[in-house]
């Protein structure tokens, strides 16, 4: 979340579309209901199903899963043909004026640059144009045929209110009677908040579905100002700390872009992340990349790092491919993985294509599944019938089941999705011998360290050169990990400015990640999280719920991350000269001096309005993008493409370019392509779901819910019921080209038909909480269904629309 | 007058001789809440983080036993945090089941191996575990570390093992693990957070 929680009930408007969270974030969700009690704000909700969200909505319109951009690329339409953006805004914090190579072009699907058999474009012609001091040309008049705002408007232009409803099946008047109170919020004084979550991320457009949101609320002015932003409601309590921390290839903690192969030396990896400002006096955040990394070097090799061996550069593993969970599974079913290790994470049940992935799993050699609960990928060898028929005696792999506490069980902190990270405490210890994760990993690496050192191996130097100042090392303590995610000074840090300041002692808890250097006199092992525990003590334990602000800040309960601020762009709810857009919901605000006000400011705090110093300090343009010249690998702008499964015959926006039905740029491996399926086998659009009574495959072990919802089912509408000859009540087999499974059918109103390119579109609703082992009756894995292909950019997968079939069992 | 039921036997004890439960200053409706004083009376209360969802509303876990060293806290009740500003003391219908997660049948309670071909698990020790698992780690990594690749550049890298990461753990948790694949080398990894 750009925002947070409790800042929901400062909006004036809440879309809530690609997300549900009146069953997934119920306790969230109330500060939805406090902004239409408090404030009379307006709910509008847009899903394919009539969901409970909706249920308390003002307004509600159904889409057909899979066609997001179609619709928000025509709510841009609307506000830009009926003049509805905040001008003065949208001209000084976006780069609406920006001048863009003059080879971008956009033609029949494709922007320039694609290369078909790669799969890939060549960004190229995506570029600004720079002058001769390598700063961005712009058009203050945003006239010329190649700023970004003209590109912007051409390109929308298509997505009339007749092709949206084409495309996604909203009736035209509901379509636009949402337009109009969107476009509402164009005023300084009026904010809409977006709540969004897997029902955006989830498709092979994911990232381009969140993007063009982001676009929205920036022709709107809605980012940066209380009740406004772009707010991903996440998955689980740490889900967003788990991601900060960055447990996945292309990262290091605190999103340092990871080294590959083409990064030779440090200096050369320092360089290529190190952006120059691309716009006069702007703040570059990112200029201070080696700062971090060096930082984040010290604190994993500690006096190993030395500036003589670059830090330790060399010890860091360079990566050649991507290696995401989808990425993970096609290996390990192509017999390239010997070894697997599952913390946590249960992916027989998570990931897409269930028979891939447990066809996988049979070619280890060994797999350690470390859990509090029995989970089905430990047992996915272990023959349950119909549920998960497997011969035990025909797989070899060695598989090691390791009890691990859980939340209450165990000290340590969770970063909620508003970014605030809290530290819990344990109640009790685990049952019979379970341990905890950290005592698991420190263990395992423990034993792995003494026989490198007693017996040597390929590269030993970083497993008996790794940093471990731990006072038990077979047992670190929580707290001092937190202690070392902060980082501290290993010298005396000065102020740049003046010299004989001494900010920070050698040896103290660092205040801030202004205090990081990159010369190795500090270590910080996230630095995005430096300040949760300075030499004030741990700050993620505060419990001040003292709310002085009156816009639900909390300043004194625990710690946001950036710098404990609670709402990102801040700068953004000011005008050039500084003054709140809206004083009645004011955030910060230049005082003459210096920002400040109700958050931390996102800005340097002496920075003078007239310096023009722009909001989004993480570019280096200092403004948002809305087009991206970088970073999106499927295009600048987000075009529709129809789901890999499409029930369409092709892509209504492209119907003469088979190049550009899907998205052009998302990977696919062999083998896959082929299994997806045709409209005309698999006539159904299925998508998958949460429950307000189940959290994923984990509350089936917990007897209250179970209780709750015990019986898998699926959804349908009674059209199709009636086609179909299904009462509600019968059990219904639901197939795709991967699998099938039986369930109980919930015949509702709540799914309906669409008329979508001149067709009769259903959808089956398929949630997703069942399994084989837990306290519910047994079920089936609904991802033995979904297709084994994700985001063009984030390799999620895309759970939220495929195709299937579906009759009476 | 407000006495627990612990006061109560005391003053009862005591006082065989006083005649009138009025002289203790009793009422049948004070009587009814001395029930629910005695319960929190022996437990320990502990800030907590709903580990479902990503609103992370904080709880309050009351145990038994007060965390001296020889007495095994056990949880018997769960609820919202009343301060907790962002759920105010409500928990969904998924954190009201909290005690049934922690107290599931299906809570593993010891290091199990379930050996190639075999149709069962076997108890181990958590020595054998981390032994063999042990083994196995340095094994691949030693037989498939990649020091350069094809152009001599330094790579570093151990691609045949891989990890997938769990978004329940603590960032202090998934921190160490993170350190800790880094330093053995390991580019085959990921966390739940992508899907």
């Amino acid at each position: 979340m750009t925002n947070h929680w409790v800042d929901i009930k400062n909006a004036d408007l809440v879309l809530v579309m690609g997300g549900n969270a009146a069953e997934a974030h119920p306790c969230g969700f109330k500060w939805v209901v406090e902004a239409k009690a408090s404030r009379k704000a307006k709910l509008v909700v847009v899903d394919p199903r009539f969901t409970r969200s909706a249920a308390v909505s003002d307004f509600y319109a159904p889409i057909r899963a899979g066609s997001d951009i179609a619709f928000l690329g025509g709510v841009i339409h609307y506000l830009l043909a009926n003049d509805k953006i905040h001008h003065d805004y949208v001209k000084a914090f976006t780069n609406a004026a920006f001048l863009i190579n003059e080879g971008f072009q956009f033609e029949d699907g494709l922007f320039s640059g694609y290369d078909a058999a790669k799969r890939k474009y060549d960004t190229a012609t995506w570029q600004y144009q720079l002058d001769g001091q390598g700063f961005v040309k712009i058009d203050e008049t945003l006239q010329s045929p190649n700023c970004v705002f003209q590109i912007m408007k051409r390109h929308y232009a298509r997505y009339t209110p007749e092709v949206v409803s084409q495309v996604a099946g909203t009736p035209r008047a509901d379509f636009l009677k949402i337009c109009e109170m969107i476009a509402e919020t164009a005023a300084p004084d009026r904010t809409m908040t977006i709540c969004y979550a897997l029902g955006w991320t989830q498709h092979t457009v994911g990232s381009q579905n969140i993007r063009t949101m982001a676009m929205i609320q920036l022709l709107l002015g809605n980012m940066g100002m209380a009740g406004g932003g772009v707010n991903a409601l996440r998955g689980h309590a740490n889900v967003q700390g788990i991601t900060d921390q960055c447990l996945y290839s292309e990262v290091l903690p605190g999103y340092l872009s990871a080294p590959a192969d083409a990064d030779k030396t440090r200096a050369e990896y320092l360089a290529k992340r190190t952006p120059k400002p691309l716009r006069p006096n702007q703040m570059n955040f990112p200029q201070n990349f080696p700062k971090w990394h060096t930082s984040l070097m010290k604190a994993w090799y500690g006096n190993a790092a030395t500036a003589e061996n670059g830090f330790c550069y060399d010890w860091l593993p360079k990566k050649d491919a991507a290696y995401d969970v989808l990425a993970l599974f096609e290996r390990m079913h192509q017999g390239k993985m010997n070894g697997f290790v599952c913390q946590g994470f249960n992916p027989l049940a998570s990931v897409s294509h269930k028979a891939k992935v447990s066809a996988g799993l049979a070619k280890l050699k060994y797999l350690v599944v470390i859990d509090p609960l029995a989970t089905e990928t430990a047992e996915f060898w272990k023959d349950y019938g119909e549920f998960n028929p497997a011969d035990p005696a025909a797989i070899q792999t060695e598989v090691f089941r390791l009890p691990s506490t859980c939340f209450a069980e165990q000290d340590g902190s969770f970063t909620n999705s508003g970014r605030v990270i809290q530290w819990h405490w344990k109640a009790a210890d685990g049952p019979g011998e379970a341990m905890s994760d950290v005592d698991i990993v420190a263990g395992l690496f423990a034993r792995l360290r003494a026989l490198y050192a007693k017996d040597g191996g390929a590269f030993p130097d970083p497993v008996l050169g790794l940093a471990w100042p731990y006072r038990i090392p077979q047992r670190p303590h929580p707290e001092e990990i937190a202690m070392e995610i902060n980082g501290k000074a290993l010298a005396d840090v000065t102020d740049p400015k003046d010299p004989t300041k001494v900010l920070a002692k050698a040896g103290e808890q660092l205040a801030g990640f202004a205090q990081l250097r990159d010369d190795g006199s500090t270590a910080s092992g996230n630095w995005i999280y430096c300040g949760m525990w300075s030499q004030a003590g741990n700050l993620t334990a505060r419990r001040d719920p003292a709310d002085l602000t009156g816009l639900g800040q909390t300043l004194n309960w625990g710690f946001a991350w950036p710098a404990n601020r609670r709402i990102l762009y801040n700068r953004a709810s000011c005008d050039l000269a500084g003054k709140p857009w809206d004083p009645s919901r004011a955030v910060i605000k230049w005082d003459g001096a210096k920002w400040g006000g109700n958050d931390i400011p996102d800005m340097r705090p002496d920075a003078k309005p007239e310096e023009g110093v722009m909001p989004f300090i993480m570019n280096p343009e200092g403004v948002a993008r809305l087009f991206a010249p970088e970073r999106m690998v499927d295009g600048p702008l987000p075009e529709h493409y129809e789901p890999f499964e499409t029930p369409l015959d092709g892509n209504p926006m492209h119907p003469n370019n088979p190049q550009a039905v899907s998205n052009p740029a998302a990977r696919v491996y062999p083998g896959d392509l082929e299994s997806f399926a045709k409209a005309k086998d698999f006539p159904y659009v299925a998508t998958t779901y949460r429950l307000v009574e189940h959290f994923h495959f984990w509350t089936k072990h917990s007897l209250l819910n179970a209780i709750t919802q015990p019986q898998q089912f699926v959804e349908i509408g009674e059209e199709l019921a009636r086609e179909k000859g299904i009462a509600n009540g019968d059990r219904v087999r639901v197939r795709s080209t991967r699998g099938q499974l039986t369930a109980v059918a919930v015949v509702t109103k709540r799914l309906r038909a669409l008329e979508v390119d001149g067709r009769k579109i259903h959808t089956v609703g398929m949630p997703i909480h069942w399994g084989f082992r837990g306290a519910t009756h047994p079920g089936y894995i609904t991802n033995t269904l979904t297709p084994f292909v994700g985001d063009a950019n984030s390799q999620t997968p895309e759970f939220k629309a495929f195709l299937v079939n579906i009759e009476k069992a | 007058m407000n006495v627990t039921r612990r006061q109560f036997l005391k003053v009862t004890a005591a006082g065989l001789g006083s005649s009138s439960l009025a002289m203790l200053g009793f009422s049948p409706q004070p009587a009814l809440a001395e029930i629910r004083n005695f319960k929190l009376a022996r437990t320990t209360e502990t800030r907590n983080t709903c580990p479902y969802c990503s609103v992370s509303c904080g709880v309050l876990i009351y145990s038994l036993g007060d965390k001296s060293k020889n007495a095994r806290a056990e949880i018997i009740h769960i609820e919202g945090d009343p301060d907790n500003p962002v759920n105010r003391g409500t928990l969904c219908p998924k954190g009201a089941g909290l005690l049934d997660m922690i107290h599931s049948a299906s809570r593993l309670k010891h290091p199990e191996v379930r050996e190639a071909g075999s149709s069962e698990w076997k108890r181990i020790t958590w020595d054998d575990a981390f032994t063999r698992i042990a083994k196995h780690l340095k094994a691949d990594r030693d037989a498939h570390f990649i020091k350069t690749n094809a152009d001599g550049a330094t790579v570093n890298r151990w691609n045949t093992t891989g990890f997938l990461a769990s978004s329940a753990a603590s960032n202090e948790a998934g921190y160490l693990t993170h350190k800790v694949l880094r330093g053995l080398g390991v580019v085959t990894l990921d966390t739940q957070a992508r899907i």
